[in-house]
């Protein structure tokens, strides 16, 4: 336990973290400090371990071996802080819900049990959807939105937390490319108003341009904090997806991922 | 009509049949929500083992029921939730194996057993004033419960990874979700039947899930639709002299049929 909430103690603090599902390890070692006002994204191949890290970033998959500390804490302890955007496909597109519903979502905790929702609490939702420009929306059933419209609705939800870190898995899966632009344009934003941000995603070529430092996952991790992709990197994440080649690198990529398996 | 209220066991049925409306209103939206229709159906018929042991030892067998479906439902609620593998296939394997256990002991039990047909398959005759106090129970129990974890539930229904991070107490909710499962099923038992449990669970909560898009209303709406469908094809047996379980069961078919139809044609539904 290590508690001092002064000096310089990173958000996330991963150390020599190994995790997977039974017998199989899908994150090999990885280690990864999350600093006040970072905006990584992690790019990588399906399969590659991304959701598996969020999931143990957030305390719903214990770690094998290693260390994760979310401000010091447990990531159970820690999780509260940390508003979440889980993968798209995962809902029940179906759901009857109103936008306002699921952004009041985000208010919800253990103190709040028994007591219905407050003023305060209305206002923080519509504060979040006019910030995802979304608030003319808010009393449209979620089941008649576009893709784009729904993951802005999720984002605002996680920003319904207040948190301090904002982490979100795959934001721009099945999203048109100027939704897509308009995601990534919003996180900029959220970030520069002083959330942290780490996400994960195959969509290289877009988060490449958005986020402040780059890395890729795929079993092992390969981050230093650089701005662009290097071939070091994408030699671990070789079968990174095709959207590379149209991001110029070496032909020798397009060659690895011709031999690879997808 | 006023013929139907002359009889004591009408007027008991119909009676239940308010009764379990709200029960079937409330539980049924968060069973098609949170798709739990499976385990809901598995319960019902597990619960078929309580009454057969309980026919067999000579005790009352609502208990046998109430019991059986207690442990149907957290077994199968607990098999639900490992993620690891073949949960549909275990669920099923104990919703028979409930059924098998109440046939064999029926089998055991000397005597007249005719009146267990009317536990499968509902009766209008079948309900007497204890169920009538048993039925107020349930629903106060479970009407408390929607009403202290309403957004708590909606929340597990609608994502509950999210209100897992959120710290919600979401394993605490499901288990008693899962009871209140297993207890509405016990009181709509007597008035359609365990094995036509699941479709007076389910049917009306689907058809408001079609048109309306904020669960409490869900709610409502299939509230009084299964008091319309409980009310309706119960005067139906009663006049035709059929089941009234399948009577029951198939006007709520036939309405959530021509439902799909409006939801399909209707271009400027509420929605």
């Amino acid at each position: 336990m290590q508690n001092n909430p002064s000096g310089n103690q990173p958000l996330v603090e991963i150390t020599h973290l190994y995790a997977g599902y039974n017998g199989e390890t899908v994150l090999d070692d990885i280690s990864l400090n999350l600093e006040d006002g970072d905006f990584i994204g992690l790019i990588g191949p399906n399969g590659g371990g991304k959701t598996t890290l969020l999931k143990v970033i957030l305390g719903l998959l214990p770690p094998k071996k290693g260390l994760v500390r979310l401000m010091g804490q447990s990531p159970q302890q820690g999780r509260s802080q940390v508003g979440y955007v889980p993968q798209f496909a995962v809902f029940d597109t179906d759901f009857p819900i109103i936008v306002h519903d699921v952004v009041r979502m985000g208010r919800l905790s253990v103190k709040h049990l028994f007591k219905p929702y407050s003023k305060e609490d209305d206002t923080i939702v519509d504060e979040q959807l006019e910030k995802v420009d979304m608030l003319k929306h808010k009393d449209r059933s979620l089941r008649e939105l576009s893709g784009g419209q729904r993951q802005r609705v999720y984002i605002a939800r996680a920003l319904a937390t207040e948190p301090k870190i904002l982490l979100l898995d795959e934001p721009t899966i099945s999203v048109d490319f100027e939704a897509r632009t308009h995601i990534y344009d919003l996180l900029k934003e959220i970030n520069q108003q002083g959330v942290t941000i780490l996400l994960v995603s195959h969509d290289l070529n877009v988060i490449s341009t958005y986020v402040k430092t780059i890395g890729c996952l795929n079993r092992q991790l390969h981050y230093h904090g650089e701005k662009e992709v290097t071939p070091e990197m994408l030699q671990i994440g070789y079968n990174c997806p095709v959207d590379l080649i149209a991001h110029g690198l070496p032909h020798r990529v397009l060659a690895n991922h011709e031999r690879g398996h997808q | 009509m006023s013929v139907i209220l002359n009889y004591g066991f009408m007027r008991n049925a119909l009676m239940a049949g308010v009764l379990v409306s709200l029960a079937c209103g409330m539980i049924g939206t968060l069973v098609v929500l949170k798709r739990m229709v499976f385990i809901s159906g598995g319960v019902a018929h597990a619960a078929y083992g309580g009454v057969g042991l309980a026919f067999y030892f000579g005790v009352n067998p609502v208990l046998g029921a109430i019991s059986f479906s207690l442990i149907a439902s957290f077994l199968m609620g607990y098999v639900q939730r490992q993620t690891h593998q073949r949960q549909d296939t275990l669920i099923g394997v104990m919703w028979a194996i409930g059924m098998a256990i109440g046939i064999i002991f029926t089998d055991l039990t000397p005597g007249y057993k005719a009146d267990l047909m009317s536990y499968l398959f509902g009766s209008i005759l079948a309900v007497t004033r204890t169920d009538l106090w048993l039925m107020l129970g349930v629903n106060v129990l479970i009407i408390t419960m929607v009403v202290l974890f309403y957004k708590e539930l909606q929340a597990t229904a609608f994502d509950e990874t999210f209100a897992r991070v959120r710290n919600l107490p979401v394993d605490l909710l499901y288990v008693i979700l899962v009871a209140m499962i297993g207890l509405a099923v016990v009181i709509l038992m007597r008035l359609v039947g365990l094995i036509m449990i699941i479709a007076l669970l389910t049917v009306p909560a689907a058809i408001g899930s079609l048109f309306l898009k904020h669960m409490k209303h869900i709610m409502w709406l299939a509230t009084g639709l299964s008091l319309v469908f409980t009310t309706g094809g119960l005067i139906l047996s009663f006049f035709l002299n059929l089941t009234s379980g399948a009577t029951i069961i198939l006007l709520s078919g036939i309405t959530y049929l021509i439902a799909m139809v409006i939801h399909k044609f209707c271009r400027n539904c509420p929605d």
